[in-house]
């Protein structure tokens, strides 16, 4: 079994965002870089798979150099191989996509993972684009994934509960928090990494479905009013005010 | 023409579709275009009341191969309807099928897709659209490059609002069967508790609940104020028994009620992240320090065991009941 894990280097969830100077965009002083969170789920799901079953996992990003930082992350948990193809990881999904399915459309994979969404942009577009590209099954916001032969089987979430989606290998699957615990590198695991070398690929000629035309923070909220008084007067108030002045009820 | 893709329950549209359908008909009326409104399902029956939101058309792709959801036959469904009706926008609502099939139709139509957006218009003849990124921190302006262009609306952020229609009715085929992966099982539903995406209040709570078992005040004060229970990580990771579907916050959901009440929690910045678009925030903390005060309209420094019940008190004698 042959699987691709897709992974994003996203500003770290603790990031202040600012806007940079051309008011579009992120400014990119003081932002700590990780992979993105749901993307170690899809990673963990893969190296338990390769565990259990036997497989060969490739890790993928798309970016410059500083992406490098979560292939070798990759790799040091447990990635056979890994992959960098050079281009606008950070832009829009369309784009990624077909970036991604340029690469992977006549390599074999039997299992492509990913996060349900890229942290940051959460646009939760990618991992269906690419299923679409590729001519492939998808399921999204996976807490469960069993394999069968040539088929799988997975739980995804839903609004108030969850549903068995069944479908057939290849397959594109997102995974949510929940899929598995993912593990820390161990120090053995980042000695091997160091001398694996990570694949260089011009990126496709993509073409571009969305173009960010402003970023703007959220308008600041207005100071807020503290009630006084015992638990009892305090809750009284609260309600009241609810009432009269929010007219929440 | 701008179409909105449906989804029923019980034979009736469910509210972030209406939503959705709304604001087609508003984008529709300020290009002069038409609004389709289109549905798939084994049944359709309900289909019609998309009039009663403003649609001219209805379409309706009905068959046993769709009696399940699946996200290619879906997607084909929609992708035909687009090309046949020759529309150029299609909304749906944010929904966890939205989510799952909206951008796989716009890949199948080259088109570019905005998820989950909170605001919406037509700039030049094409659809521009305004949304969440990094959970909230900041909203980004989002054009399109593509000729068709695709959007899912953030449930509870856009007005239901009733306007009558032609609404004639047409229906589409529906696919061969053969899909690529299927639902196959609908597994535990909350009975009747709408998904916190969608909730219009929300009462949370944090570390400072202590346990699991003490939830049930909140569950309390929810059912009186016609809520439901969301949770912080914290409380999610304590091992107490909360589903991770409850947790706020940027690696949970991205909620935007109308009120949202935090109890015992401090507001770090990813749970912030999450719940900032609440236009009404209360926090309830023992601390005075705690920087969700920065954050809310209303706050108590309090206990939240026994402000919590006072509030369920409170809410019941004023007669608010669930709404
Ligand atoms: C990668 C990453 C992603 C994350 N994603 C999320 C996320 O999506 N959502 C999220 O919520 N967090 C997230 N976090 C965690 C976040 O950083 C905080 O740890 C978490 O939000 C804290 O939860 P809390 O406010 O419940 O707990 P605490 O910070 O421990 O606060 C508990 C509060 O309860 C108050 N309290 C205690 N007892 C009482 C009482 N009896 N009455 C009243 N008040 C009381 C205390 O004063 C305190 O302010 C993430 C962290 C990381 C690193």
């Amino acid at each position: 079994m042959k699987i691709l894990v897709a992974l994003k280097q996203v500003p770290d969830t603790e990031t202040k965002i600012k806007v940079a100077a051309d008011g579009r965009s992120l400014d990119p002083a003081d932002v700590k870089w990780i992979t993105s969170p749901y993307d170690e789920y899809a990673l963990e799901e893969a190296i338990r798979t390769k565990e259990g079953k036997g497989a060969e996992v490739v890790a993928l990003s798309v970016g410059g150099d500083s992406a490098k930082d979560v292939l070798k992350n990759a790799l040091a948990l447990g990635a056979d191989s890994a992959v960098l193809l050079r281009g606008d990881g950070q832009g829009d999904a369309f784009a990624v996509a077909q970036i991604i399915a340029g690469y992977a459309k006549d390599k074999g994979f039997d299992l492509i993972l990913c996060g349900n969404k890229g942290l940051g942009g959460d646009n939760a577009a990618m991992g269906p684009m690419l299923a679409e590209l590729l001519g492939v099954a998808q399921a999204n916001v996976i807490v469960m994934l069993e394999l069968g032969e040539g088929t799988f089987k997975a739980e995804r979430e839903i609004e108030g509960g969850s549903e068995i989606v069944e479908g057939q290998l290849p397959a594109v699957i997102t995974a949510q928090k929940g899929l598995n615990e993912p593990r820390y590198a161990s120090l053995k695991g980042i000695m091997a990494a160091k001398k694996k070398t990570i694949e260089e690929v011009d990126a496709v000629p993509a073409t571009v479905g969305t173009q960010t035309i402003a970023l703007a923070l959220p308008p600041e909220r207005p100071a807020g009013r503290k009630l006084e008084g015992d638990a009892a007067a305090q809750a009284q108030a609260l309600i009241q005010a609810l009432k009269d002045e929010a007219k929440v009820f | 023409m701008i179409l909105v893709f449906c989804e029923l329950k019980d034979g009736q549209i469910r509210k972030p579709s209406a939503e959705a359908l709304s604001e087609g008909r508003r984008l529709a009326d300020a290009a002069g275009r038409q609004l389709g409104a289109l549905f798939a399902g084994a049944s359709c029956a309900g289909a019609a009341e998309a009039a009663k939101y403003g649609a001219d058309l209805i379409l309706t792709a009905e068959g046993a191969t769709l009696a399940s959801y699946s996200s290619d036959a879906f997607a084909a469904v929609i992708a035909e309807a687009m090309k046949a009706k020759g529309a150029t926008v299609l909304l749906a609502a944010a929904t966890a099928v939205g989510k799952d099939m909206a951008p796989r139709a716009a890949a199948r139509l080259g088109a570019g897709y905005a998820s989950d957006v909170t605001g919406l218009s037509i700039v030049d003849g094409k659809l521009q659209a305004v949304r969440p990124v990094y959970a909230g921190k900041a909203f980004a302006t989002t054009s399109f490059a593509s000729a068709i262009q695709v959007a899912t609306t953030r449930p509870n952020v856009f007005a239901a609002a009733e306007k009558a229609g032609a609404g004639t009715m047409e229906s589409l085929a529906a696919p061969a069967g053969d899909f690529k992966s299927v639902v196959k099982e609908i597994l535990a539903k909350a009975s009747g508790k709408v998904d916190l995406s969608e909730a219009n209040v929300i009462v949370s709570g944090g570390r400072g609940m202590k346990d699991g078992a003490n939830f049930k005040i909140l569950e309390e004060l929810a059912d009186a104020i016609g809520g439901v229970v969301g949770a912080s990580r914290a409380a999610v990771d304590a091992g107490w028994g909360l589903p991770h579907s409850m947790q706020v916050g940027q690696t949970g959901k991205v909620v935007s009620p109308t009120l949202y009440i935090a109890c015992g929690i401090s507001g770090a910045i990813q749970h912030i992240a999450g719940m900032s678009g609440s236009k009404f925030i209360v926090a309830i903390n023992k601390d005075p320090e705690a920087p969700i005060f920065k954050l809310a309209n209303y706050g108590i420094v309090g206990d939240l065991f026994e402000v919590v019940p006072e509030l369920t008190k409170a809410a019941k004698a004023l007669g608010i009941g669930s709404n």
